[in-house]
């Protein structure tokens, strides 16, 4: 592919100042997104995933802040939009769906006045115009009557539906970017299979590169092309979806696979990863992950640890899993 | 063996009716919700049973009913043959109560923030006198901590550590059957796999009997035995794990399990299941699923389904076979 990829993040650093030294909560972060493709980022509690996100669309709270690395929308870097510029940005060309679909609407407006009012914000069009928009985008999310139900308030919509209507908010504008950040997460197994049916049909035919966040791997497996996975703050692996899964090169993504319930079926116990991910501000030397690994020899407890490059850009491991051939690659 | 845990006919309804001055101006009726609806099973000694269902199913009331923080509305919970809610001997309430414990959902809201884990873990049997000289260490260091943390406050622990400090009081009291609400559903995967491992352990090293509560249909493969799905209040389906993920037989059960995220569905494309759970003010008529089966017939909106056994499967479905 040599299209621009949507998005591209370049060696992203998030980083929060503390009273007892600087964290970084995001660590070199480096990927790109193309048009159409959903990209699952997966990582435990803690791992940046989110931080990675809210980075992305300018989001972070203060004192969190990007030290460095570039973040390039369609090749235009915004790192350093602010203010008005980023705000027209955000909306339409990047749209955001969060967890928690009740505190991303606001209570005190109709669904229809939110939507017109995005849709007007970002595309020159009358109220008139804006109004069937929005009706026409409720409709795509699949939301029954949408003309009738324009004027209702969230509230009166069940947390499936309200979701819909986050992602119709999202979309409205027609942006190239989506992020989503565990959009599925307080929903219901069968509201669950239908949201995520509906981000990827959205994905297809709209051509939307979709960022996906989410601790549930059997998620990222049905939806995802390819997925990265984050460990204290940096990329862990990064590939196709089928390959990461089926046969992961960082310990860490193996043993995060083998301990979902789903991938021991029918044994005794549950695979379990020893002891729990470090806290940011304490991190071990070397590579994060040596202190729980099974593989871990002393080139992993030395600095500089691993990244994507030690292994063909797939994991960040120097004994990287499942390689059929030596890589030819040398020092 | 024998049922430990007998539920008949459990019904529990909760008034969520508006203020009385609020009906009378504006004219509403008692709005009544049923949680639980006439829901039978049996729990067996040193066994799994686990409820599924998605939000509104009753699953969680269930479960306060058999611990006795709700009482039920109609029906029996008999544990070891007392029915907690109506028994007046006094004595045989407080044995059958002592052998019953609880583990909640979120760890972080189930801990009292101002209590050392010492005391948080002696109270269920200090409040009755009990003698807790080096209770709250051994059952620290059973659980996978260390006797050390005793000492410590709540706050210095990690989810799936405050989980762990949540089992060691459930075991304080030497209960033998736990209910367990949606335990793991606040933790990561790798720390959830820690956990299922500990309760697995505990359960065969004191014979232990759990009621395990949880949307999750991949925890529950995992450690469940038997399985009831609840659906809307209604227990729609019940059997032995490997027969229900086999073969299940309700509709809603099928769906279910379509819906449901699978590590090998590379690509997937299924179709979505359709609608929402209803109102539980208002459940449809007749089998409280027909308004979404995708094999309704007249009779299911009319006649509400009476439970069947189908070999070692029990369905309630008028077309199930």
């Amino acid at each position: 592919m040599t299209d621009t990829p949507v998005l591209s993040v370049r060696n992203l650093v998030v980083e929060i100042p503390t009273r007892h030294g600087v964290l970084r909560p995001v660590d070199n972060v480096s990927y790109d997104i193309q048009a159409g493709e959903i990209l699952g980022v997966v990582g435990e509690s803690g791992a940046g995933k989110s931080m990675t996100g809210n980075a992305v669309v300018g989001l972070l709270d203060s004192p969190a802040r990007i030290t460095s690395g570039e973040v390039l929308l369609s090749g235009q870097p915004i790192q350093n939009l602010r203010g008005e510029a980023l705000r027209r940005l955000r909306g339409k060309k990047m749209g955001m769906i969060f967890q928690d679909p009740l505190t991303s609407l606001n209570p005190l407006l109709t669904i229809g006045d939110q939507l017109t009012e995005t849709i007007q914000e970002h595309l020159k069009v009358g109220q008139t115009e804006a109004q069937e928009r929005a009706i026409a985008a409720l409709e795509e999310v699949g939301i029954p009557a949408a003309r009738s139900r324009i004027d209702s308030y969230p509230h009166e919509f069940s947390g499936g539906m309200r979701q819909r209507v986050v992602i119709a908010l999202a979309l409205c504008a027609e942006p190239d970017l989506v992020i989503a950040d565990e959009p599925t997460t307080a929903l219901d197994v069968s509201v669950q299979a239908q949201i995520v049916a509906l981000l990827k049909r959205l994905c297809r035919d709209r051509g939307v590169a979709v960022m996906l966040v989410t601790h549930d791997m059997g998620v990222i497996a049905e939806a995802a092309d390819r997925v990265a996975v984050m460990y204290a703050g940096r990329l862990a692996e990064l590939g196709p979806v089928r390959e990461v899964i089926t046969a992961a090169h960082h310990p860490y993504t193996a043993g995060l696979m083998a301990s979902t319930p789903l991938a021991s079926q029918g044994k005794e116990r549950l695979r379990q990863i020893p002891g729990a991910m470090p806290r940011l501000g304490n991190l071990p030397d070397g590579c994060a992950f040596h202190p729980r690994c099974d593989y871990a020899q002393d080139s992993c407890r030395a600095n500089p640890g691993p990244t994507l490059d030690t292994c063909d850009g797939r994991a960040a491991c120097w004994f990287p899993l499942n390689i059929k051939e030596k890589s030819e690659v040398g020092a | 063996m024998s049922a430990i845990i007998r539920i008949e006919h459990l019904t529990r309804v909760f008034d969520v009716s508006k203020p009385w001055l609020n009906r009378v101006i504006e004219r509403l009726p008692k709005a009544l919700l049923t949680a639980v609806s006439d829901v039978s099973f049996e729990i067996e000694e040193n066994s799994v049973y686990a409820l599924v269902g998605e939000s509104g199913s009753g699953k969680s009331t269930i479960g306060k009913i058999v611990v006795g923080l709700v009482p039920p509305s109609d029906g029996h919970v008999k544990i070891e043959g007392v029915d907690l809610a109506t028994e007046t001997d006094r004595d045989k309430v407080e044995a059958v109560r002592a052998d019953i414990q609880m583990i909640f959902q979120d760890p972080y809201a189930s801990l009292n923030p101002r209590w050392r884990v010492r005391e948080v873990i002696n109270e269920p049997v200090s409040a009755k006198g009990g003698d807790v000289t080096g209770l709250a260490e051994k059952l620290l260091e059973q659980v996978g901590l260390s006797a050390k943390d005793a000492a410590k406050y709540p706050h210095e622990f990690s989810g799936g550590q405050r989980q762990r400090i949540c089992i060691a009081r459930a075991l304080a009291s030497g209960p033998k059957i736990i209910v367990c609400d949606e335990p793991t559903s606040a933790l990561d995967v790798s720390v959830q796999a820690q956990v299922l491992n500990l309760m697995s352990d505990l359960r065969k090293e004191l014979g232990l009997t759990y009621l395990f509560i949880s949307h999750d249909l991949t925890v529950v493969q995992h450690m469940a035995d038997k399985i009831g799905v609840l659906y809307l209040g209604r227990l729609v389906e019940e059997a032995p794990r490997d027969r229900l993920f086999d073969a299940p037989k309700h509709p809603y059960t099928q769906m279910l399990f379509a819906a449901a995220p699978r590590m090998d569905g590379f690509g997937r494309e299924v179709e979505p299941p359709k609608g929402e759970i209803p109102d539980a003010i208002n459940p449809p008529t007749g089998c409280a699923f027909h308004p979404r089966c995708p094999i309704a017939v007249d009779r299911c909106s009319k006649e509400r389904p009476e439970m069947r056994k189908i070999g070692d499967t029990r369905v309630a479905c008028h077309l199930a076979e």
